[in-house]
């Protein structure tokens, strides 16, 4: 997601590569590009220019030592500045009192209610909590529908209040609901506002009065330029926020709001939405973050995600398959769904150290697998245990059916094979064999 | 301009409030700037500099605004403080005439003049729509709406909301339906009942999801079965809000649909109205709305010249 910052920042390292030491002289140029790489990344003006300021001074007083590049030098201080700069740790929302009530604030159209509905499922799902969505949206035309729909999705209640137009009231009875109903946590959707528009301003103090919220949170298009760092500031001071939320990261945006937000108001940022499925919610780890900047990968997203979406029996049994070579096409079938479950495949590629770059221009779509699948479909349940009744006029049948051609169809048959193959090495003799086979078989 | 003719003599002074921000973020710090100075000197330049980049017009074309100053003082070897108003003025002009929204299709001869409205999630495209149905209502034409969000949650029911409100026919065929079909639906109404104006309604969409993009080049492709001129125009809906990514979002878009026309929204929320410059530059699109507010004449027919007259108006 910050390709094009890390991009700018690699060219800018480059300047340093053969260089024995970092001088006034070749960090000058260096530092610039920083700049401005970090500008077009809409990072506030001032912030760059104070970062910029501080990395150069720490690269100066280091003297570089012989073992590194001024290179990789720089990499590091900046990647720590920057780190630093996001946030140290990464902050859990606050979920102590009874019922916990979290109020969304925000621009308008910078997501609040989609994010209302994420946070309400993960929530639900992650912590096991009973929410309660209320939907104190009362201008936009269909939004308090919007919210209805979304929470009969996720299967959560939404309280509202036909032809009330008091959003102070209505938050204030959908507490009260709560109290009643036992429910132990309040997600309160607001009305989009201009942070200009005084009158939207005092309605939301009201509503933060009203219910003192555990945990309030300024939800903020990831897309935003400049201002984010004023529209931030506007809202901090009448609500005096817990925690941002970065909408829409999944865009190809630098991002560089991200950076300016913490530093400006000093509130950490708390989750991030990145995609437009419900589950596309994740909480916000700034030294990971720090990573993806610099292209260094963030792997140990990659490992979480792997790890929630990996089903421990299913896997025993695709192992007790494997040793007497019976993984069949609907083994791999189900591979593939598990893979999908996991996300879209670029972004699970860019969490892979150094994939980020190589990937920037290849188009891995949700569709990838698609062609595959359907091949696999058009084959009967025989043909799927038993790939060796392949013949001809099947695999003619096979690519009609499923819309490819037969050239697709022996690909797939022949990279099934080579799987099954490597598999059956695997797990019979050890992956370090494995791999000497399969080095051998390539000469 | 004909379309001046729909949408009358814009209140001007409207215009005054809504960049009220961007005039006293860009042009207070340059008077700060130059207190006590009789020259254009480095620091001034520096001021400049933050200024222009804090006020999102872009890395790109600051720096080219930066350099032009830069040749006139070297040239002219002085510039007083006074005539820098005047110079900057210039030079914003210059970049925001270059591209003007004449090469549109003309709507008083084009029916139905078909819009087809596109945009990353939330920039305001649904109500950007309404106001644009209920002026066009107003100055006696007739109008259908084509409700081809079928994907957001509730998208379908706002539009119908403003429908109603503008007094307008509204195609939906309801959440989940294929968008295509509905577009599609749209022209053939438009046509078999002779209206003057489609406007197409989409989901949002971030512009870097190729899927999302093809489905609005089908959109385009199957609406041209009906129309095949159509759509007449193409509205790319951007935030002002928005930083740099607003390039990226017009040359993807672009790609995808051949965007004609630009419609800034919530332009009087930020101090940002810079953006506009940046995109005239770079982007060789015309700007021909802004959004400066929540009312229904709060959308503008942008004017260059009238934007420019604002920004610098009493320093």
């Amino acid at each position: 997601m910050f390709e094009g910052l890390s991009d700018k920042l690699e060219g800018a390292f480059k300047r340093l590569k053969g260089q024995g030491r970092i001088t006034e002289i070749n960090i000058s140029e260096t530092v610039k590009e920083i700049r401005k790489a970090l500008l077009n990344a809409d990072v506030n003006y001032k912030i760059a220019k104070d970062f910029t300021d501080s990395v150069k001074e720490k690269a100066m007083g280091q003297d570089v030592l012989k073992a590194v590049s001024p290179g990789q030098m720089m990499t590091k201080i900046v990647h720590d500045e920057l780190a630093e700069l996001m946030g140290g740790v990464s902050q859990d929302i606050n979920l102590k009192p009874n019922p916990s009530i979290i109020l969304m604030s925000g621009l308008q159209g910078s997501g609040k209610t989609t994010f209302s509905a994420k946070l309400a499922s993960f929530l639900k799902s992650k912590k096991g909590r009973q929410v309660l969505l209320v939907a104190c949206d009362v201008y936009r035309p269909a939004a308090i529908n919007q919210l209805k729909v979304l929470g009969e999705q996720i299967e959560i209640e939404v309280y509202s209040e036909e032809g009330n137009q008091d959003p102070v009231k209505i938050s204030k009875n959908a507490v009260a609901h709560a109290k009643n109903y036992g429910i132990n946590t309040v997600i309160i959707d607001t009305a989009g506002r201009l942070a200009v528009d005084q009158e939207m301003m005092d309605e939301i103090s009201r509503i933060h009065k009203a219910v003192n919220p555990a945990e309030t949170l300024f939800v903020v298009d990831a897309m935003t330029g400049q201002d984010a760092v004023n529209t931030a500031k506007a809202f901090n001071d009448i609500l005096d926020f817990d925690g941002v939320v970065l909408t829409k990261l999944d865009g190809d945006t630098r991002g560089g709001a991200a950076l300016s937000i913490k530093t400006i108001v000093n509130k950490p940022i708390k989750f991030v939405g990145i995609g437009e499925k419900i589950d596309a919610i994740d909480v916000f780890h700034p030294s990971r973050m720090a990573d993806r900047i610099l292209g260094m990968g963030d792997i140990v997203s990659l490992v979480e995600k792997a790890q929630e979406q990996y089903d421990e029996v299913e896997a025993r049994k695709l192992q007790k398959k494997l040793a007497k070579n019976q993984f069949t096409f609907d083994d791999f079938l189900k591979q593939i769904q598990q893979v999908k479950k996991m996300g879209n495949v670029k972004d699970l590629m860019g969490m892979i150290p150094g994939m980020g770059k190589a990937m920037k221009d290849v188009e891995i779509d949700d569709d990838a697998f698609k062609g595959i699948e359907a091949i696999i479909h058009s084959m009967t349940p025989a043909e799927r245990d038993d790939p060796s009744l392949m013949n001809g006029s099947r695999r003619k049948r096979i690519a009609a059916g499923s819309g490819s051609t037969i050239q697709d169809v022996n690909k797939l048959m022949k990279q099934f094979d080579d799987m099954r193959k490597m598999m059956k090495m695997i797990s019979s003799g050890g992956g370090r064999n494995a791999m000497r086979n399969l080095k051998q078989a390539r000469r | 301009m004909a379309f001046f003719g729909i949408f009358g003599k814009e209140k001007k002074d409207r215009l005054d409030d809504g960049l009220q921000k961007t005039r006293e973020n860009v042009f207070s710090r340059l008077s700060r700037a130059v207190v006590g100075k009789s020259k254009v000197d480095d620091e001034v330049l520096d001021e400049l500099e933050e200024a222009l980049i804090s006020s999102d017009v872009g890395v790109e074309t600051t720096l080219k605004i930066i350099e032009r100053l830069e040749e006139r003082v070297r040239r002219d070897k002085y510039i007083g403080t006074d005539e820098l108003h005047n110079t900057l003025r210039e030079e914003i002009s210059l970049m925001l005439d270059e591209y003007k929204s004449e090469k549109l299709p003309d709507i008083e001869n084009t029916k139905p003049y078909i819009i087809l409205v596109v945009g990353v999630n939330g920039v305001g495209k649904t109500t950007t729509i309404g106001k644009l149905a209920s002026r066009f209502k107003s100055v006696g034409k007739t109008v259908v709406l084509g409700a081809a969000d079928t994907f957001r949650a509730a998208a379908v029911d706002q539009l119908k909301i403003w429908s109603q409100r503008a007094g307008v026919e509204i195609v939906e065929h309801g959440m989940g339906a294929d968008p295509a079909s509905v577009a599609y639906d749209t022209a053939i109404v438009a046509k078999s009942k002779n209206y003057d104006v489609a406007i197409i309604d989409t989901a949002g969409r971030l512009h870097n999801k190729v899927n999302l993009m093809n489905e609005l080049s089908k959109i385009k492709r199957v609406i041209q079965k009906v129309i095949p001129d159509a759509p007449h125009e193409v509205l790319l809906i951007l935030d002002a809000s928005t930083g740099q990514n607003a390039f990226e979002q017009a040359k993807q878009f672009t790609a995808a649909t051949d965007v004609n026309a630009l419609a800034l929204t919530k332009l009087d929320g930020t101090a940002k109205g810079g953006v506009v410059i940046g995109i005239s530059d770079q982007f060789k699109v015309p700007v021909k709305y802004i959004g400066i507010g929540e009312k229904i004449d709060d959308l503008q027919v942008f004017n260059a010249s009238e934007f420019v007259d604002s920004l610098f108006k009493n320093k």
